[in-house]
């Protein structure tokens, strides 16, 4: 499958006057293909924010690019001027972050919003913009009679898809969502993430969702990244990162879900804190809380990227040589 | 000092049983909002009904505006019920109580709060904060301070004690921040404790911890806790008794295993269905039906007031609200399928 | 703290407070005459004896601004001390009280700031027979408070609402206590930042009622000097320093006491610092 999306390496850091610069993502690569929806999981800190921020080309100081590269259909997203770069936002690449029911302008009309986001991108017939508008309103099921109302007159839920039809109407190759139903109720949350699939079914454009609630992106997902103190350490297809994970924090956080039924057992977290970026451990950064490190091997030397044929791999020093081939 | 802090000399239990720790009959909590001439009521709780008994979970569970934080408020005071009655421990509370009357009910009811980033004064030391409970509500001497601020910290894991007791919140984790707060609830002796959403603040990894450390307390100091949460996953793991608000009314009460197992009321079926299970099986996310958005709470239903949202409503129901319907020894139900 | 002290805006205005301290303290010691002495020929111009001259009385102009430095700081600090106080009390205890309290004191702050300040200010002072330095503190105090208690009700306010605030009712503390010891602790930056803008409204109106004759004229102030030199034409005679730098004087010191307060504001606030 042609990629649509490749991070390659890519290494940021934020920097401010007389500090040293803290890394805060390190030599990452994820790919992500048409009509594909790819999930990058991890807790506070682990670095999947900035890394949306960065492949969407949103990084602003103190953050920079170290290293690396982003790459939208061959062409270096790092690389554009701000001009191209705005060219490119919503009608190529799209993004729909945390809180973002807060992103539309509170004194304009919703409509206009869009009338203006897709005249801006060289939809200059007004009647063809409105249909277009129109059809994508139907399409996240938002009653057509809010099309010409304020953002303050809909509720918390509406206003999400609002913003997502937005994100939608030019019909991008890619859409990052950041927590985009994180502040919203359960219910509202499911019927959100129903009609994504939908659209995504019928407009065939990739996905990146990025979000802490791992059971979610279970169910959701096709691919699943895991994300710890900035590196990626799992990544697998949804359902076999499920059944068999192969990281111990993986696995970890698998359990650290409350399952919905069954019977009720005692489940345990993860003892300890991510570690500080500015003080990164040597060796494994997962090495101080893991229960299943081997000592003397795991907090001095760097873990391997094992990699198993079905597009699973893992950075550990616990994989065995010989199911897997060592990158 | 090591004795248990669950109040083993509580009222004497009636001839009809146990005393309840937390029985609240038709709690009613009403909001104006906005200016004169404009004025609407937020109705966040309608005529609740509950019982707690001693040593029990009750997992409280609902979305934004059941009304769940409401009634942990109003429970713990911190707020005054519009209408009905709180008896704790076999006394009900007047609406308007004296500073006395308040302080003894500080002491057998803490809450937790949900946001440990805003609940512990940024100024104070660990120490101030868990000894203020132990001075104002347990007229603990100040020599005996130390000794009894350490243990507390020592119950919640916050080991060794001593190095924490000069730290400030900036110092500190949110999961030490929680436990903190935790620390704190317990100084005052409480019999029962209300714990807000006390860890969706918190990382993943952390949660669990934290659950476990509120369960172990609870176990071993003969607590009963109220866990209130939007999270139906975390309140089966926590919970003996669960409770489904919405829209400011209790819609099913009854045992765990009960209420996870075999939802009755379809808005808890719905809930169910909601929530990530990533160990179901896949077609589940297409089978998902659900409409409009959450109610308005300045509005009073005519009847229950989750039937414009109810795949299975009946012309009766936007009529009446309806009766408890009891579908189990303890396990109840408000809707007319049931009757 | 440790913001504060590398904070460039505080430092300026500390370093210049700090000069005008020492030049009050050390006034019998710098100045070369005494500022109320008269046996000089008047209308002297600028020579080694007299460095800015002598004004029409005979007073030496050098000696008197020196001196001036004393007035000045002592009803900026003072004036502003008793303005933070009086916003404190009323501001906190407003919004933390609320209710019918709230509304009462809200409605007498409202009052006073509604009056005009300046002209309530120029009139009292005019038809008040005791005029000098206690009597414009007072009328400071009395006119310019109302402004800062608003600002303090509404950090009271919404601090009042914070959880730690409410988790300190749980764990059993009394009003007081907790006003005393949470509220006002975590207002600290708001409160000094008042303080430091009622000092700079403090030496600016006294110097502004002074130069209009309603201090006492025989007193020896910075906007006192001014109001001579005016009377006594002091440009027309070619003293200009004397009419310059009085105001000069003030306004370094209005300027320190701004400073000082735009610093506070930012190490309190750290949005609004620069990076």
């Amino acid at each position: 499958m042609a990629e649509l999306l490749e991070i390659s390496g890519l290494t940021i850091g934020y920097g401010w006057k007389g500090r040293p610069m803290v890394t805060v993502v390190r030599d990452v690569d994820l790919a992500l293909g048409a009509g594909e929806v790819l999930g990058v999981a991890g807790e506070s800190g682990c670095g999947k924010t900035t890394l949306a921020l960065a492949a969407s080309g949103l990084l602003d100081p103190p953050g920079q690019v170290l290293s690396g590269s982003v790459r939208f259909q061959g062409k270096d997203v790092l690389s554009l001027s701000p001009k191209e770069l705005r060219g490119l936002h919503l009608s190529e690449i799209s993004m729909v972050f945390q809180a973002s029911m807060n992103v539309l302008n509170p004194v304009m009309r919703i409509r206009d919003q869009f009338l203006d986001a897709m005249k801006y991108h060289g939809v200059s017939d007004r009647a063809e913009a409105e249909a277009r508008a129109r059809e994508m309103f139907d399409l996240v099921r938002i009653p057509q009679r809010f099309f010409g109302a304020y953002p303050h007159q809909l509720s918390g839920g509406m206003r999400q898809r609002a913003v997502i039809a937005l994100a939608l109407v030019l019909h991008p190759k890619v859409l990052f969502l950041d927590e985009p139903t994180t502040a919203l109720d359960v219910v509202v949350q499911r019927s959100i993430l129903q009609m994504l699939n939908d659209l995504r079914r019928q407009l065939d454009f990739g996905v990146m969702f990025i979000t802490h609630d791992l059971s979610l992106l279970v169910e959701i997902a096709d691919r699943v990244a895991i994300m710890y103190a900035g590196a990626v350490v799992e990544e697998a297809p949804a359902r076999e990162l499920y059944e068999k994970p192969r990281h111990p924090y993986t696995e970890a956080l698998m359990k650290a879900f409350p399952p919905l039924g069954g019977e009720r057992r005692r489940l345990e977290g993860i003892a300890g804190q991510p570690p500080d970026l500015r003080h990164l451990p040597s060796g494994c950064s997962f090495a101080p809380r893991c229960p299943k490190v081997i000592a003397g091997t795991c907090e001095t030397i760097e873990p391997p990227v094992v990699e198993w044929s079905q597009g699973h791999r893992a950075v550990c020093h616990l994989c065995s040589q010989e199911e897997a081939r060592v990158v | 000092m090591s004795r248990t802090l669950g109040r083993p000399d509580l009222p004497d239990d009636t001839e009809q049983g146990p005393v309840p720790v937390l029985d609240v009959r038709g709690l009613t909590k009403e909001y104006k909002v906005g200016r004169l001439g404009r004025q609407k009521v937020v109705h966040a709780l309608t005529s609740v009904d509950l019982t707690l008994e001693r040593g029990q979970v009750l997992g409280l569970v609902g979305e934004s505006g059941s009304g769940k934080t409401t009634f942990a408020r109003t429970v713990t005071y911190l707020e005054r019920p519009t209408a009905g009655e709180v008896i704790l421990l076999g006394r009900s509370l007047p609406l308007r109580p004296t500073q006395r009357r308040l302080r003894e009910q500080r002491s057998q009811v803490q809450m937790i709060f949900q946001d440990p980033y805003t609940s512990l004064d940024p100024l104070r030391t660990v120490r101030y904060t868990v000894s203020r409970p132990l001075r104002s509500l347990g007229e603990v001497p100040r020599r005996a301070l130390h000794e009894a601020v350490e243990e507390l910290l020592q119950m919640v894991g916050l080991v060794p004690p001593g190095e924490f007791l000069r730290r400030y919140p900036y110092q500190l984790s949110g999961g030490q921040r929680q436990r903190v707060g935790i620390a704190r609830a317990l100084a005052a002796h409480p019999a029962l404790l209300l714990a807000d959403e006390p860890t969706s603040m918190l990382d993943v990894s952390i949660r669990l911890t934290i659950m476990n450390l509120l369960l172990d307390l609870q176990r071993s100091q003969s607590l009963s806790l109220v866990f209130v949460t939007h999270d139906l996953a975390g309140a089966s793991y926590m919970s003996d008794q669960i409770a489904i608000m919405y829209a400011g009314h209790l819609m099913e009460v009854g045992p765990a295993s009960e209420v996870m197992g075999d939802p009755r009321h379809p808005y808890t079926q719905l809930l169910q269905q909601a929530a990530p299970d990533p160990g179901s099986d896949v077609g589940r996310a297409d089978r998902f039906e659900a409409r409009g958005d959450p109610p308005d709470l300045t509005v009073v239903p005519p009847g229950c007031p989750f039937a414009p949202r109810c795949p299975q409503a009946r012309s009766e129901c936007q009529e009446a609200l309806p009766q408890w319907r009891q579908v189990g020894p303890s396990h109840r139900v408000r809707c007319v399928l049931y009757g | 703290m440790r913001a504060f002290f590398s904070n460039r805006l505080a430092m300026v205005g500390l370093g210049i407070l700090v000069f005008f301290g020492l030049v009050a303290l050390l006034a019998p010691y710098i100045a070369p005459y005494s500022p109320t002495d008269i046996n000089f020929t008047p209308m002297l111009p600028v020579s080694a004896n007299h460095l800015l001259g002598t004004t029409s009385q005979g007073n030496d102009i050098f000696s008197q601004l020196i001196y001036g430095a004393r007035a000045s700081l002592f009803v900026g600090l003072v004036a502003g001390a008793i303005m933070a106080m009086v916003q404190l009390v009323m501001g906190v205890f407003s919004g933390y009280v609320g209710g019918w309290t709230d509304a009462v004191l809200s409605t007498i702050v409202n009052v006073f700031l509604v009056v005009p300040g300046l002209v309530l200010l120029i009139i009292i002072a005019a038809y008040l027979p005791q005029r000098g330095l206690t009597t414009i503190i007072v009328i400071l105090a009395v006119t310019g408070w109302a402004w800062g208690a608003r600002v303090l009700r509404a950090q009271a306010i919404s601090l009042r609402d914070r959880p730690f605030v409410e988790a300190a009712r749980m764990s059993g503390e009394g009003r007081w206590r907790i006003v005393l010891g949470h509220i006002v602790p975590n207002m600290f930056g708001v409160i000094a930042a008042n303080f430091f803008g009622a000092a700079l409204y403090a030496v600016l109106a006294e110097a502004g009622l002074e130069f209009l004759g309603l201090g006492n004229i025989n007193s020896v102030t910075w906007g006192t000097m001014l109001y001579w030199a005016e009377n006594g034409d002091a440009v027309l005679m070619g003293q200009w320093l004397y009419l310059l730098l009085p105001g000069l004087c003030i306004l370094l010191l209005g300027t320190a006491f701004g400073l000082l307060n735009f610093a506070v504001d930012q190490v309190a606030n750290p949005r609004l610092r620069r990076n």
